[in-house]
């Protein structure tokens, strides 16, 4: 019989920390499945965040800093700078890269650095227990923002993929999400697109994918699919921000 | 640009950035403060010479970071800062100790605290010594007292960063920083220094290497850091370097380090001309501090005058090495402020004085 599906060679057959029904196993799936269609994973070197998935490193099984709150940019660029032959991406979550970590995701883009970055938004700090981010969407209640976000006391959410396409040095900037089938598959699309533009060397790529923390939402996991589609993705559009010279964006 | 073995008039700054060069540094990250300019400003122009990379970054906490990128991917890598940007490379210099990761931070410090000012200073000793980030860890620490051996300190930093593994400081001041004196880049031997086998490369024919600094176990957290204490003790035992200047028939000494250590040689001239029989130690690394030779000195003469650019940092281990054995006495100047000569010869003066009476 021909087998039609199986764990990515790149991912350690272990089971992975993160809670029922969160988005990060699904994108780390994704990257997994990425480096293995490139055949990269000897030249690939990932720079991991603060937060949920500070242990990426123990299910992608590549060469992997672990990077400070926020920094992983800038390691990156360390990194890249010293092996430009080498495929170096980051992994950071919302709290890390728009919040602590602005300005080193800011000026790494606008460098032009040849990395590519993988930004999980999923509205929330989840490892420190449920707290506000910059990404928090209006009304959004959390345990620092427990009478909803309202922009009077904390302002508003911070769109990272329509930011970062204002500046010249970015080549590619998407949003994608990964709360249904159809949203997952066009997800892996960006994501390859933007390790393609880092192997031709076209420079700097950030795939923002929505994803789901039923945890730190109060949510069952079906409730937190829908929550995403019908509250994130309004307040975080989907589409291409972004996209090298000779392309039309894909909306 | 410079030969080897010539003999060049260059400030502090340029000898730094020059230095580095010639010890195989690559990549420099950095950016601009006061009175440490021109070092960024040379290395932005020589490093792509050499096929090196200069990368003038966001901020103090994004370029030792890259510092940390770089170092972990096997590169000689260095930053340079003063007082207030080093404190913002803090949180980076506890990574880079955890995660240990060789390489060379220059502190070109100036007055504090807070913003302070832009004149020379020895008020950062106690943040570069004593681990100024958290986590309890410690850098080497060299302080040189000459553009000359800045320039040799230079070199021995990269070295010795590759040997421990671990970040190296080299902590000038202000003064060291600008003023010019002739330079000589020596030859020097290749140092036999273990394979960067750690780095990350791409995991080509080979298991995939970590660079990391978490260890949520405690078990192995504690493991981790004996595991780093043992490399501080390491460095206590192979690695101290003092001075000793006209010690031998002393009787009185004077401690300083830095620039201060060459006010301190001038007086030691005027006052042993009016008869005073005074010596210099001054410690080359901070840490590694040469407690032992305060121990023994102390057993020889009864008063020992620290004399700092700081309202008295060093004297803390001054103290511990002297261990009650003599009188430990201390002049300092703070804010940018310079000991003079004079001023030195005064406070012995009144510590004979005082002895006498």
């Amino acid at each position: 019989m021909k087998k039609v599906f199986e764990r990515p060679k790149s991912m350690f057959p272990v089971p992975t920390h993160y809670c029922p029904g969160c988005g990060h196993g699904i994108v780390h799936r994704l990257l997994a499945e990425v480096i293995d269609e490139f055949g990269i994973r000897e030249k690939v070197v990932g720079v991991g965040p603060v937060g949920c998935s500070v242990f990426i490193y123990n299910y992608i099984n590549c060469d992997m800093y672990e990077a400070a709150h926020g920094r992983a940019p800038a390691i990156a660029t360390g990194c890249k700078r010293m092996h430009p032959d080498l495929i170096v991406f980051t992994y950071q979550g919302d709290g890390d890269l728009a919040s602590i970590g602005t300005a080193e995701i800011i000026h790494a883009a606008n460098r032009g650095e040849n990395i590519t970055v993988l930004f999980l938004n999923n509205a929330i700090y989840g490892m420190t227990g449920g707290q506000m981010a910059p990404t928090t969407i209006l009304g959004q209640k959390t345990t620092t923002s427990p009478l909803g976000r309202s922009p009077k006391r904390e302002g508003y959410p911070i769109r990272i993929a329509e930011m970062l396409a204002t500046l010249e040095g970015a080549t590619y900037i998407a949003r994608v999400s990964v709360h249904n089938p159809k949203a997952i598959i066009a997800a892996k699309r960006a994501l390859k697109k933007a390790f393609k533009i880092q192997i031709e060397g076209l420079g700097f790529s950030l795939v923002e994918f929505l994803s789901q923390c039923p945890t730190g939402w109060g949510m069952s996991s079906r409730e937190a699919t829908k929550w995403v589609a019908e509250k994130m993705i309004p307040s975080f559009p989907l589409g291409e921000f972004k996209v090298p010279r000779s392309e039309k964006p894909v909306k | 640009m410079r030969k080897l073995g010539e003999k060049v008039l260059i400030t502090g700054n340029e000898a730094i950035g020059e230095a580095a060069i010639k010890a195989g540094c690559r990549f420099f990250f950095g950016y601009p403060i006061t009175p440490q300019n021109k070092i960024p400003e040379y290395l932005s122009y020589r490093l792509p010479q050499v096929g090196g990379c200069f990368i003038q970054a966001e901020s103090e906490i994004a370029a030792i970071y890259m510092v940390f990128g770089a170092a972990g991917a096997g590169a000689r890598v260095m930053t340079s800062s003063s007082s207030p940007g080093i404190s913002l490379k803090q949180e980076g210099i506890s990574y880079i100790a955890g995660a240990e990761l060789p390489c060379v931070i220059v502190n070109v410090m100036r007055g504090g605290p807070g913003l302070g000012g832009i004149l020379p200073s020895q008020a950062d000793y106690f943040q570069a010594t004593k681990g100024g980030g958290h986590g309890g860890y410690h850098m080497l620490v060299l302080a040189p007292s000459t553009v000359q051996e800045t320039a040799d300190l230079m070199a021995d930093a990269f070295d010795l960063a590759d040997k421990y593994r671990n970040p190296v400081m080299v902590l000038a001041d202000g003064y060291i920083g600008q003023i010019m004196e002739p330079v000589e880049f020596k030859e020097r031997p290749q140092k036999v220094l273990p394979p960067k086998d750690w780095a990350l490369t791409g995991a080509k024919n080979r298991p995939r290497n970590l660079i990391k600094s978490l260890y949520l176990d405690p078990e192995e957290l504690e493991q981790h850091n004996l595991k780093l204490h043992r490399k501080y003790l390491e460095m206590a035992k192979n690695e101290v370097r003092v001075e000793t200047h006209l010690t031998e028939d002393a009787e009185i000494i004077i401690a300083a380090y830095g620039t201060v250590a060459r006010i301190a040689k001038t007086a030691i001239k005027m006052l042993r001309e009016r008869g005073i029989k005074v010596g210099l130690v001054r410690p080359i690394t901070v840490f590694p501090f040469p407690y032992e030779t305060f121990a023994k000195i102390s057993e020889k003469v009864d008063n020992i005058l620290v004399v700092e650019m700081s309202l008295g940092q060093m004297i803390e281990d001054v103290k511990l090495g002297v261990c009650g054995k003599a009188k430990v006495h201390f002049y300092g100047r703070t804010g940018g402020m310079v000991p003079t000569y004079d001023e030195i010869v005064t406070q012995i003066e009144k510590i004979v004085k005082e002895e006498v009476a």
